[in-house]
């Protein structure tokens, strides 16, 4: 069994799997029923300020896209921080990090922009020996409303200042959560940086109307006719995410930053597809919201055995490992030639590859009286649509043409690698070597 | 229950009463709209699809599985009825395994292929449900049609010509429409009274005027039908039945299949319907199959059905045979019947084995009897009453490909003609293009 400890910004835990602050981590209840389950660490739901709670909505928090099975795919939710009074909070984290020292007990703050009011929860926090503070910049409904939560993660300047404010405050370690909801991941993430972060987690989810009733023409979830845009969340905005954590990974400015990754991590792969793209740790919510908190041993069970087969014995060893292999478009090699291979022995004659390549692509796919359906190289782009829309996994791959081969579609031999940058198309492009 | 399945003789009542609503009720009952979400989400909607091809009457099946997708099943049914007026029925009694579902490519690639029949059923049945018909008729031509016979072809023909805008007079002589739908399938496959609730639906339409209880022949000549109408369509079905040519086949206790299953469709309290404790039935398509589990589920103890030729001949197809393997009922093959034994009333059927010899099939000498209260006749059904003047294709009448006959203004489809495999889906392929070939035909001509 690979060992999968990690150390994150020097917050331990025993797997890398923590519950992001979420429903799920809002009371100790529901925290020790995961930490007996095996979670590896928890960032308790968002507290606020002292004072009266915020309220929620008493209708319909989330709303939901769905497979045809009723498998979720994706969930939005208008639910704020934490309804609980502040001193309930505090009380029952302190409990439960004493009883669970091996766990990672974060919490997550949003409080009003201003210094006092930061100090003034990062004292409180303090005093619970919780592990580290998760600044929640990214919720994106209601509270950013309030000048708080993503009114805050979309401009730099302010995560900046208020990230300098909790350095200065507090020994803690302190991770800046970031809102997906921005045209330039980057930025936030430098600021936080700049302000002392230790670390960013990503994303917070995504601004989203998940439906239209279309009888009574309110957004879903609806509210008494109306609806508010609510944040998605889920297996669906996976993809999304994996390239927010890959932008800041390689980005020069932010490359050291440690990142725990958030966003539809439903499985083990999912979780380890983040790692690899150079997440410390993951961060999970939905697919707990679906199944329980029993899912964390498909989890960890998952990846362990990956890690085996790969003889990684820890999980620093998986990070950031995909890293290097994301690039620029700019620097993709343009003579790697692949070609559309049928296994006509796994071919069930459907004729959607046809249907897909006829109409909507380049006109590449014969099709038989007999419903034979067969490669046309000559006019094969390698567009890869086909693999994607085959309902039969491995019977249309793509094979690449061996150096010195001639392309049937260009004429032109397959050379070594070259890129747009040196391409004789390219007004920009630099004198060959 | 005064009675049981081991009580000698032919006897009623072998079952508890509440035995027989649950035997005879939905084969399989109506998807759900979950069940049949994820039902349809199995199709890969597929180019060209195979699955419309091996539809007789050429449904767009894709498009109706992906508009359940979508959550309109009325649009299905549109999609559906727009090819096949008796699509609800179809979705119940089509061998789909030889025809859509045996060309789904789920079938050839795992052997388990898109439920087309039940969702063709879960379309159907909403709009049905809901008694809606989706059709108007043209405007009125002036034109009159009589059809004859108001079974699957003769009703996809009437149906398709009323919408056209002719006046149509559907003449049947059973004393209700539906032809082998109302008289001629197990109740099983039409519970609830389906087959007459089809018809009603269809017949909102308009422009058809319903006579029952008349025969050709009888009632009136083809000749007469001529006389008083622009275009005339036989949809007469096989109203005779073969004989076995033995001695004492008419004893008491022997009858045609055909009319047993009529006898119990038409039959309100089935447990007064007497069954025999050995139930034999001779033949292997689905009249047999029919017969013969229906037999058991009246409580029949003993069914066996014996068929001459090989199981891969049997008309039946595998999922019916199937069906009736679970249904209790023994499947002998290769054997053929030899003599009837009676006594007043009927004792043993007595069979000789066969194999395929040189002049065909012939008996190997060896000879078993069965015990038999009552042996069912299910080996075929011919032409009769059919007007002389038709020509002939063997045994049936000849059309041509648009259903005319070869008499000018005399159009026939359905199981009368040679055409399809008996089948309700091709007798509505068969009237449907008749309809439109008169009606070119009509048009035409008065232009």
């Amino acid at each position: 069994m690979a060992n999968l400890t990690t150390n994150f910004v020097g917050i331990k835990s025993p797997n890398p799997y923590w519950l992001a602050s979420a429903p799920p981590t809002d009371k100790e209840y529901n925290v020790v029923r995961a930490y007996k389950a095996g979670w590896g660490g928890v960032v308790w739901k968002t507290l606020g300020s002292e004072g009266p709670p915020v309220v929620n909505v008493n209708g319909p928090r989330y709303g939901a896209v769905w497979g045809a099975d009723r498998r979720l795919l994706g969930l939005n939710n208008i639910e704020l921080i934490t309804d609980r009074p502040l001193e309930v909070n505090l009380r029952e984290i302190k409990k439960v990090k004493r009883d669970w020292p091996d766990r990672a007990m974060v919490v997550s703050l949003m409080v009003p922009c201003d210094e006092e009011s930061w100090k003034a929860i990062l004292k409180h926090v303090e005093d619970t020996e919780a592990d580290g503070v998760e600044l929640n910049f990214g919720c994106p409904h209601g509270m950013s409303e309030r000048g708080m939560g993503a009114a805050v993660g979309q401009v730099p300047e302010y995560i900046e200042m208020v990230t300098r404010w909790v350095k200065q405050h507090s020994r803690m370690p302190c991770i800046v959560k970031l809102t997906p909801n921005i045209a330039d991941i980057r930025k936030p993430a430098e600021a936080a940086k700049r302000g002392g972060a230790d670390a960013v987690s990503l994303i917070n989810t995504i601004n989203s109307i998940t439906s239209v009733n279309l009888d009574t023409f309110s957004p879903e979830p609806m509210i008494d006719g109306k609806g508010a845009h609510g944040g998605y969340c889920g297996p669906a905005v996976k993809p999304i995410a994996l390239n927010m954590v890959a932008e800041i990974a390689r980005n020069a400015e932010t490359r050291d930053l440690p990142i725990s990754g958030i966003g539809g991590v439903t499985t083990w792969r999912d979780a380890a597809e983040f790692l690899a793209l150079g997440a410390g740790n993951v961060q999970v919510c939905t697919v707990a919201m679906t199944y329980g908190f029993g899912i964390i041993k498909e989890l960890t069970a998952g990846l362990s055995t990956y890690m085996d087969q790969k003889g990684f014995t820890s999980v620093d060893q998986l990070v950031g490992r995909a890293v290097p292999n994301v690039t620029d478009w700019q620097y993709l090699n343009l003579n790697y030639v692949t070609k559309a291979k049928i296994n006509q022995d796994l071919c069930i004659s459907c004729g959607r590859c046809y249907a897909a390549c006829e109409d909507t692509s380049h006109q590449a796919i014969s099709m038989s009286p007999d419903r034979k359906f067969e490669v046309i190289d000559a006019e094969c782009v390698a567009c890869n649509l086909w693999v994607n829309v085959c309902p039969v996994q491995d019977c249309i791959t793509m094979e690449e043409l061996p150096k010195g081969a001639v392309d049937p579609r260009t004429g032109a031999v397959v050379d070594d690698y070259a890129n747009w940058t040196t391409h004789p198309n390219n007004p920009m492009a630099k004198a060959a070597e | 229950m005064s009675n049981s399945p081991t009580t000698p003789g032919i006897a009623a009542a072998r079952l508890h009463p509440e035995d027989y609503a649950r035997h005879f009720d939905d084969l399989y009952p109506n998807y759900d709209a979950h069940e049949a979400m994820v039902a349809a989400d199995r199709c890969y909607f597929c180019h060209d699809a195979p699955c419309i091809t091996a539809c007789p009457t050429e449904i767009d099946i894709p498009l109706f599985i992906r508009q359940i997708q979508a959550g309109q099943p009325e649009a299905a049914a549109k999609t559906i009825f727009d090819q096949n007026i008796l699509g609800g029925m179809c979705a119940r009694v089509c061998p789909t395994e030889t025809l859509c579902e045996g060309a789904c490519v789920r079938e050839a690639a795992e052997g388990k292929p898109v439920e087309i029949g039940r969702l063709q059923r879960y379309a159907t049945e909403t709009m049905l449900a809901r008694n809606a018909h989706p059709y108007t008729r043209a405007t009125a031509t002036g034109k009159r049609v009589a059809v004859v016979g108001a079974g699957p072809a003769g009703l996809a023909c009437a149906h398709r010509l009323a919408m056209h805008g002719h006046d149509v007079t559907l003449y049947d002589a059973h004393e209700k429409p539906g032809g082998l739908n109302e008289y001629g399938i197990a109740a099983y496959k039409a519970a609830h009274d389906f087959a007459a609730a089809e018809v009603a639906w269809l017949l909102q339409i308009g422009g058809i005027t319903m006579k029952s209880g008349w025969r050709l022949g009888a009632d009136g000549t083809l000749a007469d039908l001529q006389a008083s109408h622009d275009a005339v369509f036989l949809g007469i079905g096989l109203a005779g039945v073969n004989a076995l040519g033995l001695a004492q086949e008419d004893a008491p206790g022997a009858r045609d299949a055909v009319d047993f299953i009529a006898e119990l469709r038409q039959t309100e309290d089935l447990s007064t319907l007497p069954i025999g404790r050995h139930v034999v039935v001779i033949g292997g398509g689905m009249t047999a199959v029919d017969a013969a589990v229906q037999s058991r589920l009246l409580g029949a103890e003993h069914v066996t059905m014996v068929y001459r030729r090989g199981r891969e001949d049997m008309g039946a197809s595998d999922y019916e045979l199937n069906h009736a393997a679970n249904e209790g009922v023994k499947i002998i093959t290769n054997a053929m019947p030899v003599a009837v034994h009676a006594n007043g009333a009927l004792r043993e059927m007595e069979f000789a084995y066969t194999h395929a010899g040189e002049t065909g099939l012939e008996p190997t000498g060896e000879t078993f009897r069965l015990k038999a209260d009552q042996v069912f006749k299910a080996i075929g059904q011919t032409l009769e009453g059919a007007p002389d003047a038709l020509a002939r294709a063997g045994r049936k009448l000849a059309v041509d490909p648009d259903g005319r006959t070869s008499l000018p203004g005399v159009w026939a489809g359905g199981d009368c003609t040679g055409g399809g495999e008996d089948l309700t889906v091709t007798a509505v392929a068969q009237g449907r293009n008749a309809a439109e070939s008169i009606h070119a035909t009509l048009m035409g001509a008065g232009a």
